[in-house]
């Protein structure tokens, strides 16, 4: 979706600014929203890329207007909702309904290394054939879809150069709205920051993006 | 920066709570309307009560809330980085490694997991400059660098950094030769990067554990540069 959110090469956010010995949360709230997040993600009622999108559906104003752990909250609990792990009742009671049956939690404290160490591979090992080749020319296509993509707005239309294939991976455009993993070839792809910006960017620079087979076109 | 960004961050946290406010009690009285923003509008209450009713249904271990929360705000962070740069500095057979397949060369090391689950290391030298930046959202690798800081997350920094990189690196205190060839690395897949920052001059002496100790999080983003003089530290 072309949202607030895909933000490369926009104006007007101010400096960017560094806080000297930033603790790693600002306020307990922020580190029990981190950790709480992961903790119902375990049930697996959703995916990574379904919890980014949610997070892409804030209203603009909204998006901008409020902190990194605020739409961490909103999305879970969307998700939550959306899941039917919990009602919007219970959320704004902060009660269990009358008569539900307590569940067992799937991320148990035994688990947590597990999972940090671990994490949670999106690579496959599906045989697919790659569509490009490193060194190839490509454009990337002129997508505008209305849900999920990681192809940003200002890398559409243009030219670049394959750097490298990854190999295989999950396709989020799909996966974030439960309709399959369609895993393919993702590769970086090098964009010359004048084919990106214009005769303002160094001729020598360059932007690197992530894009699967999907999101391009030989050129 | 405080009373600069994070003063702003702060207003703009309240400004949310006044304007969350009225639906809330819109919601609370006659329950008409807008219920997705029903939700107190302090976070923190909002947050305790929804963690007080997943605990209560199940849904989640508290006890997995806290170890978690202990191991990024304790065990996890960018001195795990500043050792594999120490190490790609010391052994150019390691270093050719951690370039060709980063997460087997991470794995030597007992880094990788959660974030950093396929990995990518890029080399600064003296004619090239990497910059890591997640435009769509906050990707980071947290396996070597921990959680991201703010001005990482931030709006300023996700919407430049691929537009106009140096003007960006200036603002951070990084100000570029003009004959140096910036590389932009926007994490749009689930690769996470990090950068190899150059190894500063008056260093050959140094062992590893020295050397890590000079390597900064804002050099293995790719905002800043080592110093031989620096003492290290989260930053």
């Amino acid at each position: 979706m072309n949202g607030v959110h895909d933000m490369g090469g926009m104006h007007g956010m101010g400096p960017a600014e560094s806080e000297k010995n930033e603790p790693v949360f600002h306020a307990r709230w922020e580190a029990r929203v981190f950790a709480l997040n992961r903790a119902v993600g375990a049930w697996g009622k959703w995916n990574i890329d379904a919890s980014r999108h949610q997070k892409e559906l804030i209203p603009p104003a909204e998006y901008l207007r409020i902190s990194y752990y605020e739409k961490f909250l909103i999305g879970m609990i969307e998700l939550l909702v959306k899941s039917g792990l919990v009602t919007r009742a219970e959320v704004e009671s902060g009660k269990p309904a009358r008569g539900s049956k307590k569940a067992t939690p799937p991320l148990t404290v035994d688990k947590v290394a597990v999972l940090v160490a671990n994490g949670v591979p999106a690579s496959r090992n599906t045989p697919v054939t790659p569509k490009f080749r490193a060194g190839q020319r490509v454009r990337a296509r002129n997508l505008n879809p209305t849900g999920h993509t990681r192809l940003p707005r200002y890398a559409r239309g243009k030219t670049g150069t394959i750097e490298r294939d990854h190999g295989v991976f999950v396709f989020p455009d799909t996966n974030a709205h439960f309709l399959g993993e369609n895993p393919q070839h993702l590769y970086s792809v090098r964009f010359g920051a004048r084919d990106l910006w214009g005769d303002q960017a160094a001729p020598q620079d360059a932007v690197y993006v992530n894009l699967w087979d999907d999101h391009l076109e030989p050129a | 920066m405080d009373g600069t960004r994070r003063g702003f961050l702060q207003a703009a946290l309240t400004a949310a709570g006044a304007a969350t406010t009225p639906v809330y009690a819109q919601a609370q009285g006659g329950g008409h309307g807008e219920a997705q923003q029903a939700v107190p509008s302090d976070p923190a209450l909002r947050v305790k009560s929804l963690e007080s009713l997943l605990v209560e249904k199940g849904l989640v271990d508290r006890k997995a809330v806290d170890a978690l929360i202990d191991t990024y705000e304790h065990k996890i962070g960018p001195r795990n980085g500043a050792r594999v740069v120490a190490r790609a500095w010391a052994d150019s057979a390691y270093k050719q490694r951690l370039l060709t397949n980063a997460d087997a060369a991470l794995a030597e090391l007992g880094y990788g997991g959660l974030q950093g689950e396929h990995m990518v290391a890029v080399e600064n030298s003296a004619k090239v400059h990497n910059l890591v930046v997640c435009t769509l959202c906050s990707c980071y690798p947290w396996p070597v660098l921990g959680l991201p800081p703010v001005w990482y997350k931030s709006e300023p920094y996700r919407s430049r950094s691929v537009i106009d990189p140096r003007g960006v690196l200036r603002e951070l205190g990084l100000d570029l030769p003009a004959d140096v060839e910036v590389r932009v690395w926007d994490s749009t897949a689930e690769l996470r990067y990090m950068v190899i920052p150059e190894r500063p001059t008056g260093t050959e002496t140094l062992g590893e554990e020295q050397l890590a100790s000079l390597v900064t999080r804002d050099a293995m983003i790719g905002v800043a540069k080592v110093s031989a003089s620096l003492t290290g530290g989260r930053s």
